[in-house]
């Protein structure tokens, strides 16, 4: 009943020769769709022909293979065990892989941020790492049961357009000053803003967390999908600050150039609730096909090869001793973050209701 | 003999319903109850509900306008505009939504999401109209002119009522898809039922919750199609009448005839030049420009396989359910056809999840292989293909099969070479229509797809998640290339010049 309409051809022989057109265009289509899949598999074969007999780990990667690709290539070329990635948003994964139990086909999940990790981990879906990967890594940046490690770390900023910001705040509560109404940017749906509010909560109280948010909502933030949105927000001018994490400025610089990008990140005072420093990680699956292969590949991620890809491709924090941040970035150790568990970000759901109370997430 | 295929097909259409169902009554009657009675889940249906009802209302002026245009007056350039007029279906909402906001940010929130989905559906109601429109007979009208009525209001009182029912089709597939939708919303930061449900599974990891807001959105979608149903009356406008149809005339614009191709052109420019030179501007304007071929090729090959895949194996699902519905009457088929309806409002994340569920549930062997992922189309585009079939079928007079039966054929028989041949410009036009959809289709390939395989969608939106627009360009470019070819088929099998 829908289309009617998108049926209404002139009838009889007409309408044969249009469908027969239709049909032409789709067998056309599919030869053309078979010999690129021939192609394809050709070119599967011989990366099954180089790995040499190891067998391949499924990995869920909530983090961009554009990012994370060269490294992955790396590990297979180093240790002959192929990866098959599977990409997708780091919550949508975890979402497939509660939905998927110890039936997941996944290996190792690696996931832009901890809330995602604590939440596969919740479910009892993570294998307790050895102790040999969980101590290349400070405690802090780990799960306190062992189950999942930090693979590198990002810093909370603000973003800021020096256009429009004199004098650049160095506490989120200066965010609450009236020169600040309207031109605040934000993401909250984000994960690593909730972890930043959940972060908050647990520096503050229920109370302290709520007066804050209550006093920045006062200001008119603008809502954004994501951190992306926020800081082309603040290049453009079109705010005045965000609240984002530390590499996105470095993604636009690498994307256009250090001369066509105005935002600047400024880090926070010591201690302050919006200089958390989260971390991306990795895990390894109760339920993994190939349990060997998976903790070979997180132990190469937070071994010296990983930790040098992430400080000098995606401009975050390596997380294991000795290697050193990007150049330009004040080092790791400099950063005064406040002392919070990141095993005590995990509650999330009283983040969001605070976030819906105080108007700034809808529900 | 067609009620085994039909109920088929309905079963795999509320396949999702297993899964929310589940989730939504986890947690207990009583917190289902108070999440939807909820004031703040009224407030969000109000949002849902108004942009549906604006962007509805707005296509259907727009669509219905530039089919009278095209198909009826002296405009210029119209052969050419009416096939360029249906090619803003091939624009993914989300890129014509990133391309406005880059542009202008303040037009971020409902009036930013009303724009894009304005222009980006409106050729739902444009195609079924403007072919409906060539169709009709023009006798009607020259007796309505014959006494004494100008050509205008012959065109309102006689010529848009014949044309009620296609509007009222196209516009409800308009209403659901804005339903639906997430890229524009997402991007618009407008606030409606997709964009909490999905902050609901992303931020939250609250499935339960999510399942609740989708299970209200099946109902939601559901009251469209019962209300498409009234809305579009019980009159037929076959046309019965011995011999050919005379030519129509012309309505004469005069000196509105360079306003009118004005307008025609700020539309085709609105939901069309302005995404695609958008694209190209990405393309210029970053150093991750650079075209990985082989990569581009394998992903153009995959994106084609699984279209032509998943719109033959839909539409396979969808003729015996399209044929019963048209054929007969009664409560059954009503519901049955009905079915396929539940998971068409819903955003592809929520159907994703729920094949997940499925997959790992009862289909083990097959998760995460090209045949779930058919399926998962399957349970996404039926409507599209079971209404196509069916209307097409309506048009055919049952005599005709009648006429079958008496020199001797059997059901099969009148079913291959009677009732088939007939409906076969409806069965094309369906088929390219849920091709199209699956181009741009993309939550439900991100989780279901066979490891190793990507697609111009996935593609896409990796590269834009991180930022690399110049880089996205070309699968931007291809995608859009790609969906023209269904929608190109569309014009024609809908009706073109004769």
């Amino acid at each position: 009943m829908i289309s009617d309409g998108f049926a209404n051809g002139p009838h009889s022989r007409q309408g044969v020769r249009h469908l027969a057109l239709g049909l032409l265009a789709a067998v056309a289509l599919l030869a053309a769709a078979c010999s690129s899949a021939d192609s394809s598999a050709d070119s599967g074969g011989e990366e099954a022909d180089s790995a040499a007999g190891a067998a391949p780990i499924t990995l869920y990667t909530g983090r961009n293979t554009n990012l994370v690709g060269p490294l992955i290539d790396q590990f297979t070329e180093e240790t002959g065990i192929d990866v098959e990635i599977r990409e997708g948003g780091s919550a949508e994964l975890a979402a497939q892989i509660l939905i998927e139990g110890d039936a997941s086909p996944a290996d190792v999940f690696l996931s832009q941020d901890a809330g995602a990790l604590g939440a596969v981990s919740k479910a009892g879906l993570f294998e307790v790492l050895p102790d040999e990967i969980l101590d290349r890594v400070p405690e802090a940046y780990r799960a306190a049961d062992g189950t999942w490690v930090g693979t590198s770390g990002r810093a909370r900023v603000l973003i800021i357009n020096p256009e429009l910001v004199d004098d650049p705040p160095g506490s989120i509560d200066d965010l609450l000053d009236p020169e600040y109404e309207g031109k605040i940017g934000f993401a909250p749906s984000n994960a690593s803003f909730q972890a930043f509010v959940t972060g908050l909560r647990v520096l503050r109280g229920e109370d302290g967390a709520r007066e804050w948010l209550e006093a920045f909502a006062n200001q008119n933030p603008e809502a954004y999908e994501n951190n992306t949105a926020v800081r082309d927000a603040v290049d453009r001018g079109e705010i005045a600050v965000g609240l984002v994490n530390h590499y996105y400025l470095y993604e636009l610089i690498a994307e256009l150039g250090e001369e066509a990008v105005t935002a600047e990140n400024v880090y926070l005072d010591g201690g302050d609730p919006g200089g958390l420093v989260n971390v991306a990680g990795a895990g390894v699956l109760v339920g993994a096909p190939n349990q060997e292969g998976a903790l070979e590949f997180v132990e190469y991620l937070v071994g010296p090869a990983g930790q040098e890809f992430f400080a000098e491709e995606t401009f975050e924090y390596p997380l294991a001793l000795g290697v050193d941040a990007a150049a330009g970035l004040p080092q790791l150790d400099t950063l005064e973050p406040p002392e919070v568990d990141l095993s005590d970000l995990d509650s999330l759901e009283q983040t969001q209701e605070l976030l819906a109370e105080t108007g700034l997430l809808t529900q | 003999m067609l009620v085994l295929p039909g109920l088929a097909a309905g079963a795999v259409a509320v396949l999702p319903l297993w899964y929310l169902l589940r989730e939504a009554l986890a947690e207990g009657w009583e917190s289902l109850w108070a999440e939807v009675w909820s004031g703040s889940t009224a407030a969000l249906l109000g949002r849902s509900l108004a942009l549906v009802a604006s962007v509805t209302a707005a296509c259907a002026v727009l669509g219905v306008g530039a089919a009278v245009l095209v198909v009826r007056s002296d405009l210029p350039f119209r052969r050419v505009l009416s096939v360029v007029l249906a090619m803003p279906l091939a624009v993914p909402s989300f890129v014509a939504a990133f391309a406005w906001i880059s542009w202008r940010p303040s037009l971020a929130g409902f009036w930013g999401a009303m724009l894009v989905l304005t222009t980006v559906s409106y050729p739902f109601v444009f195609l079924p109209v403007a072919a409906s429109l060539r169709r009709l007979d023009p006798a009607q009208e020259e007796v309505a002119r014959s006494l004494g009525r100008s050509p205008g209001r012959v065109l309102l009182s006689v010529t848009l009522p014949q044309i009620r029912t296609p509007a009222t089709a196209g516009a409800l597939l308009v209403a659901l898809y804005v339903l639906s939708d997430f890229g524009a919303v997402g991007t618009m930061r407008y606030e409606a039922f997709t964009w909490v449900i999905y902050g609901a599974f992303r931020a939250g990891f609250d499935p339960s919750r999510a399942a609740v807001l989708a299970c209200i959105l099946v109902l939601v979608a559901l009251a469209l199609v019962a209300g498409e149903t009234f809305a579009r009356g019980r009159g037929e406008q076959n046309r019965v009448g011995a011999g050919v149809a005379r030519a129509q005339q012309q309505l004469a614009l005069g000196r509105w005839k360079w306003p009118a191709l004005g307008s025609v052109a700020l539309l085709v420019g609105a939901g069309l030049a302005f995404p695609v030179v958008s694209v190209l501007v990405w393309f210029t304007r970053g150093v991750s420009a650079g075209i990985a071929w082989d990569e581009f090729g394998s992903a153009l090959g995959s994106t084609v396989a699984v279209a032509v895949l998943g719109a033959v194996v839909t539409m396979a699902l969808a003729v015996p359910l399209g044929i019963l519905s048209a054929r007969h009457r009664g409560a059954a088929v009503t519901a049955l056809e009905r079915s396929v309806y539940v998971a068409h409002g819903l955003p592809g994340i929520v159907v994703a999840l729920s094949l997940v569920f499925v997959g790992v549930t009862v289909l083990r062997p097959l998760y995460q292989s090209t045949p779930m992922l058919t399926l998962a189309y399957a349970v996404l585009f039926l409507p599209l293909a079971v209404g196509s079939v069916r209307s097409s079928v309506l048009q055919s007079p049952v005599q005709l099969e009648e006429v079958g039966h008496s020199l001797g054929k059997g059901r099969w028989g009148v079913l291959f070479h009677v009732t088939l041949p007939l409906a076969a410009p409806g069965i094309g036009a369906g088929t390219a229509l849920v091709m199209l959809a699956i181009v741009k289709e993309l939550p439900a390939t991100l989780l279901l797809h066979p490891t190793g395989m990507e697609t111009l969608a996935m593609n896409l939106w990796s590269e834009t998640t991180v930022g690399r627009y110049a880089a996205a360009a070309p699968a931007a470019l291809a995608l859009m290339l790609l969906s023209s070819v269904p929608t190109w088929i569309l014009t024609r099998t809908t009706g073109g010049y004769r």
